[in-house]
């Protein structure tokens, strides 16, 4: 069965790789988030585009608050997804504001190159923080046979019915049910 | 000595740290058999649970051997005994401890003074579980130093497997207080949130105590499976209304009992309310996801009992009180008393009724605990209950 369902985790660690990828993208996001803030010229004249400047401002903002998120979060795979949401907003700014002249067309072909591949990183890594969480996908075992009961699970029900119910757990009497077959008497 | 230690959200690692030596005439320190990753230790790995630092050790559910003892111990205690270690630290000559209400000793805390501020008033000292209690190494460790050595354990006697016995430390104990402080009616349906290691020995308790149904929630398929091998009829809530499917098992009425044994991480996606929950967690306004308790307080039946194990940090947000006040429900909660229970838990396992064993899904040496740790938490692999073994090497599954 265990080579049939993978463990997640490295070894010696408790952390598996996809959550080391995951908080390198934090650390990424925040770096560029910074760049987007501080230079967002420089980073547009990259880019190949014009007049985008608060844009890339806001976007700075962004990514500084979605970094910031994934390194604190113990389940970063939702910020991994926003990284992703956060991609394609990148990839259609860009791509609505390519240069017609043939420098900056260039600039603009291997941005969206780059963002392309940074969006299929923060894919993989999103998908693969999803795997490791178990669901009806993953449950692979069935413990059928584990009652705990080792008489059986028909001697065990009520075999502690006569356990004394210390005085300050016990339910107030008015508020036991009604027992008709004792003849109204409460159980 | 070798030892889990926190280094950070989601950061365990297994360490060399310092032998734990004798600070006090009261202490004692065990050479750890067995312990085992609970599922509140997922509070501290997921550092929802405010108060740790790194470099602590974790684990709060540990069996041994005494290899060593403070003159003040030696009245209870010699070299040799085997022992349990309750998760609680007690001193058993406070008001409270006299009174049985060991998880609010008075006495134990050394951080008396931070617990105070978070909770009012301080509650007992606690293995491995932040520095809120105490700030006391845990015992996923080869050695576990034990202050109030002479009340805190559990004698048990020998032959019989650690598997067996282990789980007197916590789990076994919280099931059955959830369960007795709900004070089960042959007439009662208990429902029960949750089928991880504390939902599992819940539901075994409500079945030995006598209840008419017992009803079970969770979502996952293997703890479903073993929560129906206990006596549970079950609710898979993604495939079903928790609220309906309850009120079709009731009359109409709603359960007499219900009880949380999930705690503060509800499944994150599993309700609306949980993703409400989830992204105020994300932005520090609430610490906690109550969509159980929410749930439990609205399909309860009037004049019922809210039994919570389950384990709560801080501040929760959209608690329909009104429905309690309204309906006359009794809520009972709190850190078990686990010394309260364990003479009788214990003459129950040794005359078969029942074996806690069964929930062990994975046993495997102390060194694998930190990616035991994830694999727990991620509930892959079909993992329940972990149990780690200082001192061994190699494949130990279950």
């Amino acid at each position: 069965m265990h080579d049939v369902v993978r463990r997640t985790a490295l070894s010696g660690r408790s952390q598996s790789s996809h959550d080391k990828v995951a908080r390198g993208l934090g650390y990424f996001s925040i770096a560029l988030g910074v760049a987007e803030l501080v230079a967002p010229g420089a980073i547009c004249r990259a880019a190949g585009v014009r007049g985008l400047e608060p844009v890339v401002r806001g976007y700075g903002a962004r990514e500084i608050a979605t970094g910031v998120a994934i390194l604190n979060s113990h389940d970063p795979e939702p910020w991994i997804w926003a990284r992703v949401a956060g991609d394609l907003a990148d990839v259609a700014t860009v791509a609505a504001g390519v240069q017609q002249d043939n420098q900056s067309r260039s600039r603009s072909a291997v941005t969206l190159a780059t963002l392309a591949a940074v969006t299929l990183v923060d894919l993989a890594c999103a998908n693969g923080l999803n795997s490791e969480k178990g669901s009806r996908k993953t449950a692979r075992r069935d413990y059928a046979g584990r009652s705990g009961f080792p008489q059986g699970l028909r001697a065990a029900r009520g075999a502690a019915r006569d356990f004394k119910v210390p005085d300050d757990m016990k339910t107030p009497e008015l508020l036991r049910p009604w027992d008709e077959a004792k003849g109204g008497r409460r159980t | 000595m070798k030892a889990l230690v926190w280094h950070g959200t989601t950061d365990i690692r297994c360490d060399s740290v310092p032998d734990p030596r004798i600070e006090h005439e009261r202490d004692a320190i065990i050479k750890v058999t067995s312990c085992a990753i609970c599922g509140s230790d997922l509070h501290l790995y997921d550092h929802f649970m405010p108060g740790m630092k790194s470099g602590d050790v974790m684990g709060h559910e540990t069996m041994g051997e005494v290899v060593e003892v403070g003159p003040a111990a030696r009245k209870s205690l010699k070299v040799g005994d085997r022992v349990v270690i309750p998760f609680t630290i007690i001193c058993g000559e406070c008001d409270q401890c006299k009174r049985g209400n060991f998880s609010v000793c008075e006495t134990t805390n050394r951080n008396k003074g931070l617990a105070d501020k978070a909770f009012g008033h301080t509650t007992a000292g606690l293995f491995g579980y932040t520095h809120l209690t105490g700030g006391y190494p845990g015992g996923q460790a080869e050695y576990l130093r034990v202050p109030f050595a002479d009340t805190t354990h559990i004698k048990v006697p020998d032959g019989i497997p650690d598997e067996k016995l282990l789980f007197l430390s916590d789990i076994f104990p919280t099931g059955w207080q959830a369960a007795v402080q709900c004070d089960i009616q042959p007439t009662d349906t208990v429902a029960i949130w949750g089928c991880g290691p504390v939902g599992q020995m819940t539901i075994r308790s409500a079945v030995l105590l006598g209840a008419r149904q017992v009803i079970a929630i969770d979502r996952l398929p293997e703890r479903l499976s073993m929560a129906k091998a206990g006596g549970a009829i079950t609710i898979n809530f993604e495939e079903e209304s928790v609220v309906e499917r309850l009120n079709e098992l009731t009359g109409g009425k709603g359960p007499e009992k219900c009880i949380d044994a999930v705690g503060l991480e509800a499944h994150a996606t599993g309700s609306v309310d949980s993703m409400y929950d989830r992204a105020k967690q994300a932005m520090m306004l609430e610490t906690d996801r109550p969509h159980v308790l929410r749930e439990m307080m609205y399909v309860c039946r009037p004049a019922g009992v809210l039994s919570i194990p389950g384990v709560y940090g801080g501040l929760l947000d959209k608690i329909p009180l009104g429905a309690v006040m309204n309906k006359g429900l009794t809520i009972r909660t709190g850190q078990t008393h686990v010394n309260r229970w364990t003479d009788d838990l214990l003459n129950r396992v040794l005359e078969n009724q029942i074996d806690p064993s069964f929930v062990i899904t994975h046993t495997e040496p102390l060194e694998s605990g930190p990616e035991m740790y994830k694999t727990f938490r991620d509930k892959q692999d079909g993992c329940i209950k972990v149990v780690l073994k200082p001192g061994t090497n190699g494949g130990l599954h279950a």
